[in-house]
């Protein structure tokens, strides 16, 4: 089990490293969620009971979006480069290398917007208590985004197209995240209190890590066939 | 130790063989032979258990790999023509991370010994980007000098090397098989070691 978590945490670490050495990488998906969010409080004008009303769901919209714009780069790579090839024939059990990957990839695309979005909540004048919600939500959120997007992108992998099939693909499954994750901060604005929401959120994010690291390593080994 | 059984393989609707069978001892290499298209990578890939054969199986120490592939991939080392290296690590901390997902940690001096014995002793802790196609491919083969795998499945080693290379993946495959090791490989070149041939296509 500990050469399992070691194979693990090595992957991990690669991931991780080689993201450090290209931060264009991270820093575009990221930018493009705050660009994103702040264009609509610029459309709408500044009118705080309707951007209050809209916040929530724009904030989802744009992590959903971010998210996907980094999907099709987690498994690309580690394809053209032979890497996928030598974790498929690994004596650890793909799917747990999987969630490795997922987890780098949350780190490096979900967890910074957790950190951005107290500053996009502040353009939809969403106060101080909805704006912890607005991160605990995507703190849940998000990682489920990048589990049910790896099982996309595994299924995508080699296809020609491949980048706008994915979001076909994988958006209409991200609907139950964006109603929930929005709701919530909504329900905690309009005094009802998120609990419900979040209750739903962290029962999505265990099933999501339960079965998507299985689903997207059936779904590595039709692609490298 | 390693048996094929009566593998068939298809591809694009394409019958590349079919009911090939043969068996590697400790000690023996087979090369595989065949044009371009013939079915040698495919071959190798089914018998890593990446790809699934039309018909037969691949046996190792007398059970199908597919039974229990954990305790099957822990003792094969495979080489294919993408070598699984990122350009943005270092040739150490490629090939440390590939020892750890081999299962098989290596310390950072079994490193350094690895990369001189392939002649990279000086250029270990630059990034692969600026490496040449050969000197990656000699980080590659640092792996199999490094990784005590009993089978050994190499899918054109000499490609891109130069004669030094070529020679040191000889003389690697030699002492693989004087220490009882099993090695399935393909080449256009002579590999300077005996070896039983297989030819496919023919």
């Amino acid at each position: 089990m500990s050469a399992h978590l070691q194979a693990c945490a090595a992957l991990l670490r690669r991931d991780l490293r080689g993201a450090a050495r290209r931060p264009g990488d991270v820093a575009t998906p990221l930018f493009f969620f705050v660009v994103v969010s702040a264009l609509f409080p610029l459309a709408i004008g500044p009118e705080l009971g309707t951007l209050r009303l809209i916040g929530p769901g724009i904030v989802w919209v744009g992590a959903l979006l971010s998210s996907i714009l980094a999907m099709h780069r987690l498994f690309a790579a580690d394809l053209a480069d032979g890497s996928l090839e030598q974790l498929a024939l690994s004596p650890t059990p793909l799917g747990l290398l999987v969630a490795a990957k997922v987890l780098a990839h949350w780190l490096l695309s979900g967890a910074p917007l957790v950190l951005v979005a107290p500053l996009i909540a502040v353009q939809f004048d969403l106060g101080f208590d909805s704006t912890l919600v607005l991160m605990l939500v995507l703190l849940l959120g998000t990682p489920v985004l990048s589990l049910i997007g790896a099982v996309g992108a595994a299924l995508t992998l080699g296809l020609r197209g491949a980048e706008l099939l994915l979001c076909l693909l994988v958006l209409p499954l991200y609907i139950p995240v964006l109603v929930f994750g929005a709701g919530a901060v909504q329900a905690q604005l309009g005094g009802l209190g998120a609990h419900a929401h979040v209750s739903v959120l962290l029962a999505l994010l265990s099933a999501a890590a339960f079965l998507c690291p299985w689903a997207g390593s059936a779904a590595l080994r039709i692609a490298l066939e | 130790m390693l048996s094929v059984q009566q593998l068939a393989c298809e591809r694009g609707g394409k019958r590349l063989f079919s009911d090939l069978s043969f068996t590697i001892e400790s000690g023996q290499c087979v090369q595989v032979h065949g044009a371009n298209g013939a079915g040698k990578t495919s071959l190798l890939r089914i018998v890593c258990g990446l790809a699934e054969a039309m018909q037969g199986r691949v046996c190792w120490r007398g059970a199908d790999t597919r039974l229990d592939p954990g305790s099957f991939r822990a003792e094969l080392v495979y080489l294919g023509h993408a070598p699984g290296l990122k350009d943005e690590l270092s040739a150490a901390e490629n090939l440390d991370f590939q020892s750890q997902i081999d299962g098989c940690a290596l310390s950072p001096l079994q490193i350094e010994t690895a990369l001189q014995r392939v002649g990279l002793g000086r250029q270990q802790h630059l990034p692969l980007r600026r490496f040449s196609q050969g000197q990656k491919r000699r980080v590659a083969l640092a792996r199999l000098v490094a990784r005590p795998a009993r089978l050994w499945v190499l899918d054109e080693p000499l490609a891109a090397l130069d004669h030094a290379a070529q020679q040191l993946v000889s003389q690697l495959v030699a002492a693989h098989l004087q220490a009882d090791g099993l090695a399935l490989v393909t080449s256009h070149q002579p590999l300077g070691v005996e070896s039983m041939d297989l030819r496919l296509g023919a």
